[in-house]
């Protein structure tokens, strides 16, 4: 137990933990903007593992990962397309469109991993890191947080400029409106429909991304159902979040660090069952709601389609 | 605000009720076959696509799924536990009460009836061992909900979130309990000990359908009657609609929203044992058949009502087990299966909805 607490053990939970939270932190993301806008996004599984696929295939085929990074938000926004034109524009039950997308998804790229590389499975090289002079020196803190791949620091870089779009432009509060009261928006003259599309496209982008890196840099190469239920984890990071970008962010990190603790413990000779620890990030969750017994405080319209001129 | 009301609002918008006329069944069953036929076609250029005759695939499918007295029974046998994960899943929705932590009291319930069985085979007779296993089974689903239950009724925890959490850690608990606890010795994989095929749920009218389907079914309609034709189901479905106004019409919620908490989740316990002691005879490590994605779905296109579950349900069980015989036929992943739910789940809704805004379109 004596490897606990020294350097190599907190540096590898550390940076296990912005591993294993950046894909978390672009879900959660992606799908708070969707739930601020009144769409339960639960297509959002399936959006990340589109983006993965995609985002994989092309950075193998082409060799370049930032490629591989733009085709896995391509691969997410189009996932997010059908939601968008079924339940947003259409009003389709939201729930059923979700699951259904989340689970052709799965189907579809696993087939497609199986055709591809099921016999090959090749991989991608470790990404180059870009370290940040004498911040990435710093023990500990350095190696996980300064001496990443540049998009983890764009990804770190969109908590603040989300939290800006939320509060301080009039798109957050269009978002914002879409989803509390719907008809008051839409009698101001600002199209409901369109603000939600953005906001279903963005999760798709968000997740495809969140894939993609989840894929190229986490794991470097592509498994099916690689995601393991990270979707549905953005889905509650968001809705514990109470729509505060830097919550999604602290959620993100806690549910990454549990996920890391695994191989930290491993690199400190403690042989902890993998099972067990996988439970902690949701024992923590259950324990943070009983013991303050949060509300979500979530949009009044979620999950509702807007239909102008109903109610 | 609060945020029930909400959900309420978007299942009770969903059990909005057809309007049924003379010609309702050709119309239902064009508005069925219709998007089914279309779904085939969609995943039938796919089929192509990667180099597979789809009309052979479907045939494989169709004959291994439904016209084999094999397959058949196979397909129904299936529909057991799925039935009664169904008739859960509509108990809770129907209540506005999201259970989406199906898997984890799927498989806890499994582990436990698993774990149980054979060790009480010793002390009572084979009858007894069953219930037993069922009942514990139940009660672990029911226990399993408990705090997503208790939650939500007195704290008004959204409930999306708990069960979600719920059932992330069952299904992790699961796992550490076939791994440490109910480890069969005997056995190299990480498994529960095996109910000999002698002790299991018995088998009906001489084919390999066992007495699971009949719980399934007894389940779903008693469901169904209890929630269209009874108080009770008439008192759920107010606290559904609205709790707000149910709770001033003088109506115990937190006491009715632990109810049904502990219904869907005992149900759905059940559904595990039934896999366990009618299937699968024991609990891999690692087993997960993820029947909450599949099910919540086809409830939903059920308009969850009973009755119609059971037919969806019919058609999920015959694509799957037909796709798992096409698997190793025709050498398309199981997973294909997959991406044809989604289609006919998918094209169904988009049909349902533009046949409902065609009638609402001619009412007014």
């Amino acid at each position: 137990m004596e490897g606990l607490l020294q350097v190599p053990f907190l540096t590898a939970l550390l940076a296990g933990a912005v591993t294993a939270g950046i894909p978390l932190l672009l879900a959660g993301l992606g799908e708070q903007m969707s739930e601020k806008a009144g769409v339960l996004n639960v297509g959002i599984e399936g959006m990340m593992l589109g983006g993965a696929y995609a985002g994989f295939l092309t950075a193998i085929s082409s060799g370049s990962i930032w490629l591989g990074f733009l085709a896995g938000a391509c691969g997410g926004a189009l996932v997010a397309v059908p939601m968008v034109i079924l339940c947003v524009q259409r009003g389709l039950n939201q729930i059923v469109i979700g699951i259904g997308l989340t689970l052709g998804l799965e189907g579809l790229t696993a087939i497609l991993h199986h055709v591809q590389f099921s016999r090959t499975y090749p991989r991608l090289a470790r990404v180059e890191t870009l370290p940040i002079p004498l911040l990435s020196d710093i023990p500990i803190l350095g190696p996980a947080l300064f001496d990443r791949h540049p998009f983890v620091y764009l990804a770190f870089l969109l908590v603040p400029a989300l939290a800006i779009l939320y509060r301080g432009t009039n798109f957050g509060l269009w978002l914002r409106a879409a989803g509390d009261r719907p008809a008051a928006l839409d009698v101001t003259g600002i199209d409901v429909i369109a603000t939600r599309t953005v906001a279903v496209i963005f999760t798709g982008l968000m997740a495809g991304l969140g894939g993609a890196f989840l894929a190229n840099v986490g794991a470097g190469i592509f498994v099916p159902f690689m995601t393991h239920g990270d979707g549905f984890i953005g889905v509650v990071l968001a809705m514990l979040a109470r729509g505060r970008a830097a919550s999604v962010l602290a959620g993100a990190m806690i549910f990454g660090g549990c996920l890391s603790l695994t191989t930290a413990f491993q690199i400190a000779g403690v042989n902890v069952p993998t099972d067990v620890i996988q439970m902690l990030p949701f024992a923590t969750v259950m324990v943070v709601l009983i013991v303050f017994g949060r509300q979500a405080s979530l949009p009044v319209a979620l999950g509702l389609p807007y239909v102008r001129g109903e109610r | 605000m609060n945020t029930g009301e909400a959900d309420g609002n978007v299942i009770a918008a969903v059990d909005a009720p057809t309007a049924e006329d003379g010609s309702g069944v050709i119309h239902i069953l064009l508005l069925t076959v219709g998007p089914i036929v279309l779904a085939l076609v969609i995943s039938g250029a796919l089929l192509l696509i990667l180099g597979v005759n789809p009309l052979t695939y479907y045939a494989v499918v169709l004959e291994r799924g439904l016209f084999t007295s094999l397959g058949l029974e196979q397909s129904i046998t299936r529909m057991g536990p799925l039935l009664l994960v169904a008739a859960g899943l509509i108990v809770a929705f129907r209540a506005g009460i999201w259970n989406l932590g199906v898997d984890g009291q799927f498989l806890l319930g499994a582990v436990l009836a698993a774990a149980s069985a054979p060790a009480l085979a010793h002390a009572l007779p084979p009858a007894l061992v069953l219930l037993a296993s069922a009942i514990l089974a139940a009660i672990v689903g029911v226990v399993w909900s408990l705090l997503p239950a208790l939650l939500r009724a007195y704290h008004g925890v959204n409930e999306i979130i708990t069960t979600l959490m719920m059932t992330f850690l069952g299904t992790s608990l699961a796992n550490v309990l076939v791994k440490l606890m109910f480890l069969d010795p005997a056995t190299t994989v990480p498994q529960t000990r095996t109910l000999p095929v002698d002790d299991r749920l018995p088998r009906l009218f001489g084919t390999t359908i066992n007495a699971g389907l009949l719980i399934g079914l007894l389940a779903i309609v008693g469901v169904q009657i209890m929630m269209a034709h009874t108080a009770f189901g008439l008192k759920l479905r107010t606290v559904g609609a609205n709790p707000v106004a149910a709770a001033h019409a003088g109506l115990p919620v937190a006491w009715l929203t632990v109810l049904v908490f502990a219904l869907s989740a005992g149900l759905i316990g059940l559904a595990g044992a039934v896999e366990v002691l009618g299937i699968q005879g024991n609990v891999r490590a690692d087993w997960n058949p993820a029947y909450g994605l599949a099910v919540i779905p086809l409830v939903f296109l059920a308009r969850l009502n009973g009755y119609a579950a059971i037919a969806f349900v019919f058609l999920f069980s015959v694509l799957s087990i037909g796709g798992e015989s096409a698997a190793r036929r025709v050498g398309v992943p199981t997973f294909f299966t997959l991406v044809l739910i989604a289609l006919i789940m998918i094209i169904l809704a988009t049909v349902e909805y533009a046949d409902q805004r065609a009638r609402a379109g001619r009412a007014s």
